[in-house]
């Protein structure tokens, strides 16, 4: 399930080109067509007709090509790339309040429901013995998610947005020895990667979104170097 | 919907799936201090059953009713644990449990894990983590304990000393107990009722009753029904302390 984010992030790009196509927003657009994507594929996956991998590389690749279908037909003309990779210049203030906003909710949502999601990451069957249906929990994730890619989109690009959802958290679990730690840590390491990556991108005029995950992804082999060094002595 | 007095009650339940049959109008009643080994070959629904009796899994056709504010506590096969997050033994066992330290250590000490609550779970042997996930569902004080298969992934001393546990487990709470096992050998001394399963229920009763059924015979060959049949005769006590059955089982 590691790349079921990113699948959602693939899907984006259909919610950007659908977004602009019926004046609706692009915020508006990512929200609706990554939720309906994440249900659809929720439901695919129950229906057990093709395992989880098969199902995700289909459906992704799907969407980010009808995504780019759409925007090509669009007559308003948009820059796929910085969609792509990121261009931290396209953000604007408006933006900035919706990223608030999204990082808020998405606080709420996952320290509500954090056992609840934990133990449905753990063991299905050990979650429905005590009373939680994993399709709520799912439906939950896939929700905090879209919220995630929308607020992303524009600095990391949905083509990495993958590896800010996986690189600071393994970096974490090296260091931590609980989920709750894990998930502080991480957040951190989020953080300070967005900071310096930024930083890095100005200074050698990089786009933004490459510049933050070789960032966070040196410091995932730090973290790494660190641990063995530690294990040597 | 009526009160019934059983824990759990279901009749006529049937499961199809894809046009196979899996479960066929399987009545089965769970008391208080019932002790039921469900047995049956690979295939024969037995994970379906219980799916079924925990509301995992509506059947196609029949009833199922669970008096009111049944507390369960289920163990199942094996978990995969992810080595993605890191988590300790104390970590796991009470993740979303309403409880109290003085139950927290008293499970610990019944299922004696105190040397284990603080390891991370990645690092547990197979033994170690069928007792913290027997310490888990214990933990809530349930009516009914279900295990699927507990003992599977276990060598035989392994399997000795857990069933052991099951045991005393039943002899010192106030508990019912529902297992899925194929090591009816070891369990005969315990369980009160065993229930043969096979798609429909074959045959139900007390282990030495059905260990001369001749349907559980075809199913399980007269190997085992002797060996059952020796169980009962040799030893009527403590059976699980006496391991002598590697020379009978081919």
């Amino acid at each position: 399930m590691s790349y079921y984010g990113e699948s959602i992030a693939h899907s984006s790009l259909l919610g950007v080109g659908l977004g602009i196509l019926l004046g609706t927003g692009i915020n508006f657009g990512i929200i609706v067509v990554c939720l309906l994507f994440g249900i659809l594929f929720l439901w695919l996956q129950q229906s057990k007709i093709l395992s989880t991998d098969t199902l995700l590389g289909v459906l992704a690749h799907l969407a980010l090509s009808i995504g780019i279908i759409v925007i090509s037909l669009n007559r308003i003309k948009i820059d796929i790339h910085a969609f792509l990779f990121g261009d931290i210049l396209t953000v604007s203030s408006n933006d900035l309040w919706m990223m608030y906003l999204g990082v808020i909710l998405v606080i709420f949502l996952v320290s509500f429901n954090w056992s609840s999601l934990l133990l449905v990451t753990i063991d299905e069957d050990l979650a429905r013995a005590e009373g939680i249906n994993p399709i709520y929990i799912n439906l939950l994730l896939t929700s905090i998610l879209t919220i995630v890619v929308a607020v992303s989109l524009q600095i990391i690009g949905l083509l990495l947005i993958t590896a800010m959802l996986i690189i600071p958290a393994a970096t974490s679990r090296r260091l931590a020895n609980s989920p709750e730690q894990m998930a502080l840590i991480a957040t951190l390491i989020g953080i300070f990667s967005v900071i310096l990556g930024i930083f890095l991108s100005v200074e050698i005029d990089a786009p933004s979104g490459p510049s933050i995950v070789v960032v966070s992804a040196t410091l995932f082999f730090l973290s790494y170097l660190f641990n063995f060094l530690i294990k040597k002595n | 919907m009526k009160t019934i007095n059983a824990l759990i009650s279901a009749s006529n339940v049937s499961v199809f799936k894809q046009n196979k049959s899996i479960l066929k109008n399987i009545d089965i009643q769970i008391n208080k201090n019932d002790f039921i080994t469900i047995i049956g070959p690979n295939g024969a629904g037995k994970t379906m059953l219980l799916k079924c009796l925990m509301g995992f899994y509506k059947p196609n056709f029949g009833e199922i009713q669970k008096k009111d504010k049944l507390k369960i506590g289920y163990m199942p096969q094996s978990i995969n644990v992810i080595n993605t997050m890191p988590m300790t033994v104390k970590n796991f066992i009470t993740v979303r449990k309403k409880y109290d330290d003085i139950s927290f250590k008293q499970v610990v000490s019944e299922i004696d894990i105190r040397q284990l609550v603080d390891k991370q779970l990645s690092v547990l042997s197979g033994g170690e983590m069928q007792r913290v996930l027997l310490a888990r569902s214990l933990l809530n004080n349930p009516d009914l304990l279900i295990l699927d298969e507990p003992a599977q992934n276990l060598d035989i001393s392994g399997q000795l000393s857990f069933y052991k546990l099951i045991q005393e487990i039943y002899s010192k709470r106030d508990i019912s107990i529902l297992m899925v096992s194929h090591d009816l050998h070891l369990v005969m001394v315990s369980t009160k009722k065993v229930l043969c399963l096979s798609n429909h229920i074959c045959c139900s009763g007390k282990p030495q009753q059905v260990a001369q059924d001749p349907e559980f015979i075809s199913m399980f060959g007269k190997d085992m029904a002797n060996m059952m049949a020796v169980y009962q005769h040799t030893n009527h006590t403590s059976q699980i302390d006496n391991p002598l059955i590697d020379g009978e089982i081919k």
